[in-house]
């Protein structure tokens, strides 16, 4: 798992602009290409090409995102969906940063653990979800398992990775100036693992997210965007999918713009560990 | 010394450990607390593991899927690689594709399942086309920071020496970014194999291992489902080890572009 850290790193940050450029410049160019594939969207789909059904209008996709917004189903879809990905990354982090902690702490949690972790953690989670399905029924409590089950892994693996990558100088300087156990543990150990405990949470969201809309599809829960686009399926309701996935890729944006890239930077950035 | 007896305590512990969880799963599923269909013991799982293998059906199922995620998986990298270089080679085409690919990118590939049914009807197009998705967004913007990360002073220096610039792709550009390169090609096979599974259960097919897994559920055959597991997990590690660990050792960690770490 050397690799943990650096299977992170090509993080999608638009291209740093040179101070000559001005805001409106950048949000043209940001703007544009979006355009182009808005306008090769609706020319395909006026052309009659493929039945409107199938291939809606952006305007149906907007008309239909509106719709069903004002009716208040699908902020009750994404409410949902969202609750479960909490719960089940909530569970995850907790567990996960735990498990990856007494790992990186005792050599004994280490040698048990591991051959497990890297027995489970190569099968796909979605893999796991009929089984999931069959021990603990359709419904929420399969979803929520699921989710944070296979988010555990890429968190247990990071802070575990982290914990040991703390520089042996710092534990045994804080040692040398009579650390107790505790302040060790809460000023240097939790700091220095502390970048590698991010990357694992921000995978592991990544994971809940990616699995959580497949098992709302699978698990035939009432309310979730996975179901609800799943569900349209029935009716060829290809503007309730659109508008579904629009809202997804949404919500993917904004948890990892606004919450993860903020909470790096109030601890880990703000600490020096990183820049 | 001490690391050979390292070694030794490792795997003498984790086999226990192993051991001892097998035990206890053994004890539960004997004791009669649940359905025994719910959880079979592990004779069974491994009787109905090696009767599906003898009767050549499970190494089809597993045949199909591979070729679903190495259809797909080939196209990614085809498109994936070339644009990701250029993205990173050129500003123009890294301004136009950048703001697409961030904006696809944290759709989960399961949620086009739905509307690749539509388009293109049950089969295999669907799966290979889920796979495609998957994997194409961590190959180029692997590809893409690869070639952004490589060392300026060493285009420099090449191009002072005289290469001109067929040689200086091949021989400084593609070295120097292939740690990433690889990286990508490690993350598309692990999302394409997440990718292919979930698509199989969705996307029904007669074939492929996601779909077993998906089929036994109606059946209440836990001891196929936990046999098809082992198998998704078995190909799964094979890839990652022997495959791109080989691709690894034959490539940066022989042109000295990272540091083997043990572990």
């Amino acid at each position: 798992m050397h690799d943990a850290l650096a299977s992170s790193s090509p993080a999608v940050s638009l291209p740093a602009t040179g101070g000559a450029d001005a805001a409106w410049r950048v949000v043209a160019r940001t703007a544009f290409p979006f355009i182009v594939a808005g306008a090769a969207w609706e020319i395909v789909a006026h052309l009659g090409i493929f039945p409107p059904r199938l291939f809606p209008t952006l305007e149906q996709v907007a008309a239909t995102f509106v719709r069903l917004t004002l009716s208040g189903a699908l902020p009750h879809h994404a409410l949902d969906t969202l609750i479960r990905l909490v719960a089940g990354f909530a569970l995850a982090a907790v567990i996960g940063v735990a498990i990856g902690i007494a790992m990186g702490r005792s050599r004994l949690t280490e040698d048990i653990a591991l051959p497990l972790v890297s027995i489970g953690a190569p099968i796909p989670g979605i893999a796991y979800a009929p089984l999931f399905l069959l021990w603990f029924g359709l419904g929420n409590v399969s979803a929520v398992l699921l989710v944070g089950f296979v988010s555990g892994f890429p968190i247990i693996f990071n802070t575990w990775t982290g914990v040991k990558a703390v520089k042996e100088i710092w534990v045994r300087s804080a040692q040398a100036m009579g650390a107790d156990q505790r302040r060790m543990f809460a000023k240097v150990i939790l700091p220095g693992a502390l970048p590698y405990i991010l990357t694992g949470l921000r995978l592991g969201l990544a994971q809940a997210w990616r699995i959580l809309v497949g098992v709302e599809m699978l698990a035939a829960v009432p309310w979730g965007l996975g179901w609800l686009i799943f569900g349209a399926r029935e009716f060829l309701a290809t503007d309730v999918m659109l508008a579904g996935i629009a809202v997804i890729a949404i919500m993917g944006l904004v948890l990892e713009k606004l919450v993860f890239q903020r909470l790096e930077r109030f601890t880990v950035v703000r600490w020096g560990m990183m820049t | 010394m001490t690391e050979a007896r390292d070694r030794m305590r490792r795997l003498v512990r984790g086999g226990l450990a192993l051991v001892a969880v097998a035990a206890i799963y053994e004890a539960v599923a004997r004791s009669g607390l649940f359905p025994t269909v719910l959880l079979p013991t592990l004779p069974v799982v491994a009787h109905t593991l090696w009767a599906s293998c003898a009767d050549g059906t499970m190494p089809l199922h597993a045949f199909y899927t591979l070729k679903r995620v190495l259809i797909g998986c080939g196209l990614a990298i085809v498109v994936g690689l070339p644009l990701g270089i250029l993205m990173g080679r050129y500003r123009p085409i890294e301004n136009f594709v950048l703001p697409l690919a961030s904006a696809l990118m944290p759709i989960p590939s399961l949620a086009w399942v739905p509307v690749f049914i539509l388009w293109f009807g049950l089969g295999d197009q669907v799966a290979i086309l889920i796979v495609f998705y998957a994997a194409l967004f961590p190959m180029l913007l692997n590809a893409w920071s690869g070639v952004r990360s490589v060392n300026p002073l060493w285009l420099r220096a090449a191009s002072a020496m005289g290469a001109d610039g067929n040689a200086l792709f091949w021989k400084v550009m593609v070295p120097a970014a292939s740690p990433f390169i690889i990286t990508g090609l490690r993350q598309a096979f692990l999302r394409s194999w997440i990718a292919v599974v979930g698509a199989e259960m969705l996307a029904a097919s007669d074939w492929g291992l996601g779909w077993v897994i998906f089929d036994a559920k109606e059946f209440l055959n836990a001891d196929v489902m936990l046999a098809s597991l082992a198998v998704i997990g078995a190909i799964g590690f094979a890839f990652e080890r022997l495959v791109f660990g080989s691709v690894e050792r034959a490539t940066v960690l022989r042109w000295g572009m990272v540091q083997a770490t043990k572990g």
